[in-house]
């Protein structure tokens, strides 16, 4: 085993031992607990950055571990996998000092802090998988290591929201595990090659290989949130906001359109998906999605759960991208799940900031925040006019790749589909962001709920949102620079379409 | 003398150190049963190890006692399936151990009678080891019935009037089933003239008779290892028997009749069996996968879900038959599938063995501290008793499939295997058992993180009794990883080998029993 091989493992297991220390610490022992989450995130952050230059220089990292015939346990670095590896990382850290501010005083931090890093590790588990097996594996864990976030604050909703979290993400992980055996037994274990697997069997089993496209883009879809498996996401919204936010910018949401662009590119290749013509169902239910998730947003009051049908609506991006064949298109998709993830996250820190410095909820109560927490809300406006495709936030970059790639795939109709959901977009976000600044804050009320602090919230809770909307800013601005998320899209795309 | 200490002998000592184990606790006075007890249970674990690494090595053993061969003398056979099965014994039976020390120190006012619970699990123990081994069907009725007793009797330790009514419902199905088995075994050999199961497997002639025989032996062994619907007796047995009694039960006993039916199945039944047979056994599996889970989702006393859903677990384990009772025309293209399904059955065995054992550990740590098993007494237990928690999610993730664990490993197998055997018909019936012990898993962990009303205080529990139900739990999460070991273990296996690899296991046309 040389170095190379360990890599992998050990960004894997650098959020997986903290977690592990950290339930058999004692409830008291904060500094420990910190000093160990700070320094798992860093040294995941530090590891995957190392990896992304050795990649670059042509290293190859690979860890496997063969349990049974056909069933490997396989950890590979590609250019895919540090997209979302990278992404994990680094929101991770940010979550993790947010977290730890919002914590303050509040009870059973040794679990929530203990789940989350499970939770980390699972995420980085499915960024890194080298095969079918691996990525179902990391993606069941994921569901388990989640459910107890969801139900963290132990009231009646929360464990409500929790069985309907369950009974969406047990019931959709069976069926992919009919669909992942399926194909194990129809073409040996599936290593994530192109479709170079699957492609030899066309003639023979094409009805089986497009039944089993279906059974596991249905598995996929419930984490992913498409319609109409989307019903626990915004339900899910009772949990804390670091929860929220981590669960709506990287794991679990992103979970499942990381694994529906895995299934379109790694397990069955572009062109044999072409071939076989799957794409186009998952095509219309992302195009509805989109729609559908913008419309149910507008009539919500409360901020959170806005937010959450808003992130119903932005992964169909994802899901729609991947569904378009042609490179453009595909880089918008793989793009968006950076970009996505990024501004997502901004505006679900403010909503937590917002919640915990004036208790407020509802976007009806919103008005003149801006005075109050202006930074936060400055954070805020970023997240969102980039949700709506301003340039030069990291929004606009995907939709206008999306919407280049749906005229080369000469499909036009998406470019309606993406123009409307920015003008929903704005009817739902534009709204906040005008009461927020222009209109007079009510004479009593928020004012004067937290006298002790005059002025924004602590800088744990303000640092984050600040950074992540940094984020959005400089990849969309620097989008052609050779390290922006948009370029690592490239390559990646570029090895779907030409490295055959 | 010194030809005992010979490596040769290793079967009969497995069989002969926990009877002596019994024999002396039995005379010891009760306040010492307990450490010795543990002793005798350690040294056990050791002498599993030993075996393991015997077959490992040197492959099928096979011991003619006192040199006379069978048809006069009786064997022994160790291979592959037995070393695997006294291993997880030992494993399980080491940890229940050291918790029934714990808890009958603590726990039971009535030493006298608690204290006799070494002896009769050591007496199991040995029964048990006999079962493995045996290659002979009388001596398997013995080991049976001596497991049966020891079973009841340990049912009924609590004295309790439930416990009582409950242990007779068992007695009588046990002996019904020892029964059942002795008349098909009576049969056989009135008309092959011998036991050894070797032996009668080359004179065995498909006919009338012979299917009747296997009819009420399988009968009596379905009865005992509590397949739908002959079930009946396990619910009230398990859940009223102290906790380190029900895991005894569950865990091990259950797999006691299954190994034998697997034994004979492969090994003797296969020239009368048909496709039929096969598909029968496999819709009373598929029956109680569904039967089970539903009943244990509708239970209000934790330990009667538990119980139930040793019904639905064992359910699995006979979705094995179908798969490798195929008429010899269908496998001309390969067999490929049978040790996939062979190792996946296996696997379940262990997994639940460890994850069942776990939970009635965790459940038994439950009630000491709250006084009952209602399923309310579950609520808010995630912040009071975290690592019991713990136990019961990790022992439910196994029970449910989900990755990683052994009973993982077990549903993919067994699912490949199905889907490869072209029996498509019985894959829903696994999806829905998994997505049902979801369902009463997560019904008790929900509570878990539900505030309560009115707390009242927790008795305190000693850590260790915690611990124990959490190292079986975690077993059964870490089963998953030497999985290819296992599977080359098991490969030594004189029925792995030959019956199953080789294909054809049945002769097509026959009408089975």
């Amino acid at each position: 085993m040389t170095w190379n091989e360990w890599i992998p493992l050990i960004i894997v297991c650098s959020s997986l031992v903290p977690g592990i220390i950290i339930f058999f610490l004692h409830e008291e022992a904060h500094r420990t607990r910190t000093i160990l989450n700070l320094a798992g995130a860093l040294l995941k952050l530090v590891l995957v950055g190392l990896v992304y230059l050795g990649f670059r220089t042509g290293e190859v990292y690979k860890f496997q571990f063969q349990i049974m015939v056909d069933l490997e346990f396989m950890l590979r670095v590609d250019a895919l996998a540090l997209l979302f590896a990278g992404l994990s990382s680094a929101l991770w850290l940010v979550t993790t000092i947010y977290a730890i501010g919002y914590f303050e005083g509040s009870s059973n931090r040794r679990r929530f802090f203990g789940f989350f890093s499970v939770c980390v590790t699972a995420s980085t588990g499915i960024a890194l998988s080298g095969n079918l097996v691996t990525f179902f594996v990391f993606y069941e864990f994921l569901t388990l290591a989640t459910y107890p976030l969801v139900v963290h604050s132990g009231t009646l909703k929360a464990v409500e929201a929790g069985r309907n979290y369950l009974f969406y993400t047990i019931g959709g992980g069976t069926v992919l595990f009919i669909g992942v055996v399926g194909l194990t037994v129809l073409a040996g274990p599936i290593d994530f090659s192109q479709g170079a697997q699957l492609s030899g069997l066309l003639e023979n089993s094409a009805f089986e290989l497009k039944l089993l496209f279906y059974v596991m883009l249905v598995g996929l879809a419930v984490k992913a949130a498409i319609f109409p498996l989307h019903g626990w996401l915004p339900i899910a919204m009772v949990a804390p906001a670091p929860v929220s936010a981590l669960l709506h910018a990287v794991a679990v949401v992103k979970a499942g359109a990381f694994g529906i662009i895995r299934l379109v590119y790694d397990v069955y290749g572009i062109n044999l998906a072409v071939e076989l013509n799957v794409l186009w169902p998952l095509a219309i239910l992302g195009a509805f999605t989109i729609i559908y998730g913008s419309v149910r947003a507008i009539f919500q009051d409360d901020l959170k759960k806005r937010l959450a049908f808003s992130t119903v609506s932005q992964l169909s991006y994802i899901a729609l991208g991947a569904a378009v064949p042609g490179m453009i298109s595909s880089t918008g998709a793989i793009v968006h799940l950076v970009h996505q993830g990024l501004m997502k996250i901004t505006l679900f820190f403010c909503a937590g900031n917002i919640a915990e410095t004036t208790g407020l909820h509802k976007v009806s109560e919103l008005n003149g925040i801006g005075r109050r927490l202006p930074l936060t809300m400055g954070a805020f406006t970023v997240g969102a006019l980039g949700m709506i495709g301003l340039p030069p936030i990291a929004g606009f970059v995907s939709k206008w790749y999306l919407s280049v790639g749906a005229l080369d795939a000469g499909q036009p109709w998406i470019v309606a589909v993406l123009l409307g959901s920015s003008a929903l977009n704005a009817i739902y976000f534009l709204p906040i962001i005008h009461a927020a600044w222009f209109k007079q804050p009510p004479a009593e009320g928020w004012r004067d709920l937290r006298p002790k602090r005059r002025f924004e919230a602590p800088w744990m809770l303000l640092f984050p949102p600040l950074v992540t909307a940094l984020f959005s800013i400089t990849s969309g601005l620097f989008a052609a620079m050779s390290w922006s998320p948009l370029s690592l899209a490239r390559v990646i795309v570029e090895r779907v379409y030409f490295l055959q | 003398m010194s030809a005992l200490w010979q490596a040769d002998n290793l079967p009969v000592w497995l069989v002969v150190w926990p009877t002596f184990g019994a024999i002396v606790l039995f005379l010891l006075p009760a306040r010492w049963r307990g450490m010795t007890g543990v002793s005798f249970a350690l040294a056990n674990g050791v002498l599993a190890l030993v075996t393991v690494f015997f077959v490992m090595e040197v492959g099928v053993l096979r011991q003619e006692i006192g040199g006379w061969a069978p048809p006069l003398g009786i064997a022994l056979a160790l291979d592959g399936l037995s070393a695997l099965f006294i291993l997880m014994t030992a494993v399980v039976g080491g940890v229940v151990s050291v918790y029934a020390k714990i808890y009958f120190t603590q726990v039971v006012v009535d030493s006298a009678r608690s204290s006799l619970f070494w002896p009769l699990w050591l007496f199991l123990w040995a029964g048990l080891h006999g079962l493995y081994l045996a290659n002979d069907l009388f001596n398997l009725y013995v080991v049976i019935e001596v497991i049966g007793i020891a079973a009841v009797a340990l049912a009924v330790l609590s004295g309790k009037t439930r416990a009582m009514i409950a242990g007779l419902r068992y007695l009588i199905a046990a002996v019904a089933g020892s029964l059942a088995y002795l008349m098909g075994v009576a049969l056989l050999y009135g008309s092959t003239g011998v036991l050894d199961i070797d032996l009668m497997a080359e004179r065995l002639e498909p006919g009338l008779t012979t299917r009747v025989a296997i009819a009420l032996m399988l009968g009596g062994l379905l009865v005992k290892t509590a397949v739908f619907p002959l079930h009946f007796w396990l619910p009230p047995a398990h859940s009223s028997a102290e906790p380190p009694v029900s895991a005894i039960l569950s865990a091990l006993v259950l797999k006691g009749t299954f190994f034998v039916i697997l034994r004979l199945w492969t090994e003797l039944f296969g020239v009368s069996l048909t496709f039929m047979a096969g598909q029968m056994v496999g819709v009373l599996g598929a029956c109680a996968v569904v039967w089970g889970s539903f009943q244990a989702l509708r239970q209000e006393r934790l330990k009667l879900v538990v119980a139930h859903s040793s019904v639905a677990q064992i359910g699995y384990l006979f979705l094995l038959f179908p798969l490798i009772t195929v008429p010899a025309t269908a496998v001309a293209g390969g067999f490929e599938w049978a040790p996939l399904a062979w190792s996946g059955a296996v696997y379940q065995v262990l997994a639940h063995g460890f994850a069942k054992a776990a939970f009635f550990l965790a459940i038994g740590v439950l009630v000491m501290a709250t006084g009952n098993d209602h399923k309310a007494s579950m609520l808010n237990m995630v912040g009071r008793l975290p690592m019991t928690t713990f136990a019961i999610g990790l022992a439910g993730v196994s029970l449910i499939g989900l990755p990683p664990s052994g009973g993982f490993l077990a549903k993919w197998m067994l699912l490949s295997a199905i889907i490869s055997s072209g029996q498509w018909w019985w894959v829903p019936f696994v999806l829905v058992g998994s997505l049902m012990t979801a369902g009463y898993v997560f019904m008790i962990l929900r509570l878990a993180f539900a505030p309560s009303q009115h707390e009242a205080e927790l008795k305190s529990v000693p850590r260790g009794l915690q611990v124990c139900a959490l190292l079986l739990a975690v077993g059964a999460i870490l089963i998953a990883f030497p999985a290819e070991w296992v599977i080359d273990l098991l490969e030594g296996t004189s029925t792995f080998g030959e019956v199953v690899r080789a294909g054809a296991p049945v002769n097509s046309g026959e009408v089975g029993p």
